[in-house]
């Protein structure tokens, strides 16, 4: 396994990166590549690896490039564009010149298709700003029991972060919105190395294209979209899986028939009934099953890490976040017992309800020896985490209580 | 966006995001070459090590025939069994 002398090995081009001092604590602090739990082929196979204009992230696989978020960067709110993790289907990904780009406003179901420039975009419309958690569908696949093919992610495919830009529906009321439109299709620069393979093309219900934190966004954090992250301009759909947010945006329709494709289906599907979510996409669904949707409700402990060597009798913060599909984190529990009493966290800031939430809670280990700490979140539309993995052959929506454990002495 | 043609496509990629791949290296044993010239086209091999070792063979070839009636990937019918047993003895479970 892959361990922390690894870590001289990176290349000179990560080290003159800004926010090396950050990379090398949180690289030091870091156990491994994620949790034991992980398939073994997957944990020899993660190196910590460096995309242009990003801080080295854990290397799931060079091409496509799919690197994950290290744990340690969500103790932060916000997490920095440098630190987000990157997630790409196909391995066709062009530098786009901002100047250069055009964005089509078209389909059968709109009046007066639009062409966007990207001055256009920015200047013409007004501009709002969501805080939304950003999270690939298949984060913690890499913990489905038993195993399921795809990228092995463990928990950092995922990160928080502000996204500014115009509303998906200021584009589409001015390009003339007929009332049979059923989905809004969406389309990236990026594609397949092989004409044959599907290209990248996703759909959302016109209802939620519809949703006034629906946006084209072109700036993340404060700054420009990186790269790896979408630029110059991708779709931003809040509380929804990260599928849907299509990066390096340059083609918006809008159709009157439900959109067939690869990743509309078969790929992104889970099982009708068995998850407890209320947003549907109905235009998608058959008998068997439904695309992914909005988020199940979440926690992550981003502190301690699992297997923290601490004093008896001192207390240590556990700290970490929430998140969900939107309606909101009514509450985050900790148990010091396996479960059996829930004590509630504190609550920080309400950075709005497609945020992620911090939470925290004050433990101390009277006694030495290895303690269990689970965090479990519940939501104000009454969800809450389960205890047992809803197993599905795509490994998504696992929202199983975490648990980690600390060591006294 | 639709599919450029591959030289097109190859000149106006981001060839920094693949620095690095070189590194991977697959189980020596029969079928590598093979399994390295057809998955490669389209993405590192360091997939299958990720997958692994947790697919049976039936599992394999379950992901070979996806990448073939799917993805499009273009494997001649005798060499279906060759990367199937390789994948299968060297990275299944």
């Amino acid at each position: 396994m892959k361990n922390r002398r690894d870590f001289l090995k990176v290349s000179a081009g990560g080290l003159l990166l800004a926010g090396t001092a950050r990379w090398l604590e949180i690289a030091n602090a870091a156990n491994d590549f994620g949790p034991a739990s992980l398939p073994s082929g997957t944990l020899e196979s993660a190196q910590w690896g460096s995309l242009p204009g990003k801080l080295p992230l854990i290397k799931k696989s060079f091409r496509p490039p799919n690197f994950e978020t290290p744990v340690a960067y969500f103790n932060d709110a916000f997490t920095p564009n440098n630190a987000f993790f990157v997630r790409y289907h196909l391995a066709g990904i062009p530098e786009i010149d901002a100047a250069q780009w055009k964005l089509a406003v078209a389909g059968e179901s709109l009046e007066k298709p639009l062409e966007l420039s990207y001055e256009n975009l920015t200047r013409d419309f007004e501009t709002v700003e969501v805080a939304a958690v950003c999270m690939c569908s298949g984060n913690r696949r890499g913990l489905s029991q038993p195993h399921v093919p795809g990228v092995q992610w463990g928990h950092g495919a995922i990160g928080n972060a502000t996204w500014r830009g115009v509303r998906l529906r200021d584009l589409l009321n001015k390009a003339g919105l007929k009332k049979d439109a059923v989905e809004i299709v969406l389309d990236g620069a990026d594609g397949a190395v092989l004409e044959q393979t599907p290209d990248f093309v996703k759909s959302i219900p016109v209802w939620k294209a519809m949703d006034e934190n629906t946006l084209v966004a072109f700036a993340m954090n404060g700054e420009r979209l990186p790269h790896w992250n979408g630029f110059p301009a991708r779709i931003v759909v809040p509380g929804w899986t990260a599928t849907y947010w299509m990066k390096h945006v340059t083609s918006i329709s809008a159709v009157s028939q439900p959109f067939k494709g690869f990743w509309m289906n078969p790929a992104y599907r889970i099982p009708k009934g068995k998850f407890p979510v209320i947003d549907r996409f109905v235009s998608q669904e058959t008998d068997a099953n439904t695309p992914i949707t909005e988020m199940v409700v979440n926690s992550l402990i981003t502190s301690p890490e699992n297997a923290r060597k601490v004093r008896q009798a001192e207390a240590v913060t556990v700290a970490g976040v929430a998140w969900d599909g939107g309606y909101g984190i009514a509450t985050v529990e900790v148990s010091e017992d396996e479960g059996k009493i829930w004590q509630t966290a504190q609550m920080g800031a309400d950075l709005g309800r497609y945020s992620w939430r911090q939470w925290s809670h004050r433990f101390t280990p009277a006694r030495p020896g290895r303690h269990a700490l689970l965090a479990r979140a519940a939501n104000r539309a009454g969800a809450t985490q389960t205890s047992e993995l809803i197993f599905n052959p795509a490994g998504y929506h696992n929202n199983v209580v975490q648990r980690i454990e600390i060591e006294a002495s | 966006m639709r599919t450029l043609p591959v030289l097109t496509l190859l000149s106006t990629l981001a060839l920094p995001a693949f620095a690095g791949e070189d590194s991977v290296r697959l189980k020596d044993a029969p079928g590598k070459d093979l399994v390295a010239a057809h998955c490669s086209m389209c993405h590192s091999l360091d997939y299958i090590q990720m997958n692994s070792p947790f697919l049976d063979r039936k599992g394999w070839e379950a992901s070979v025939n996806k990448m073939m009636k799917a993805m499009g990937a273009p494997v001649a019918q005798a060499d279906v069994h060759k990367i199937v047993d390789y994948l299968a003895s060297q990275y299944g479970k």
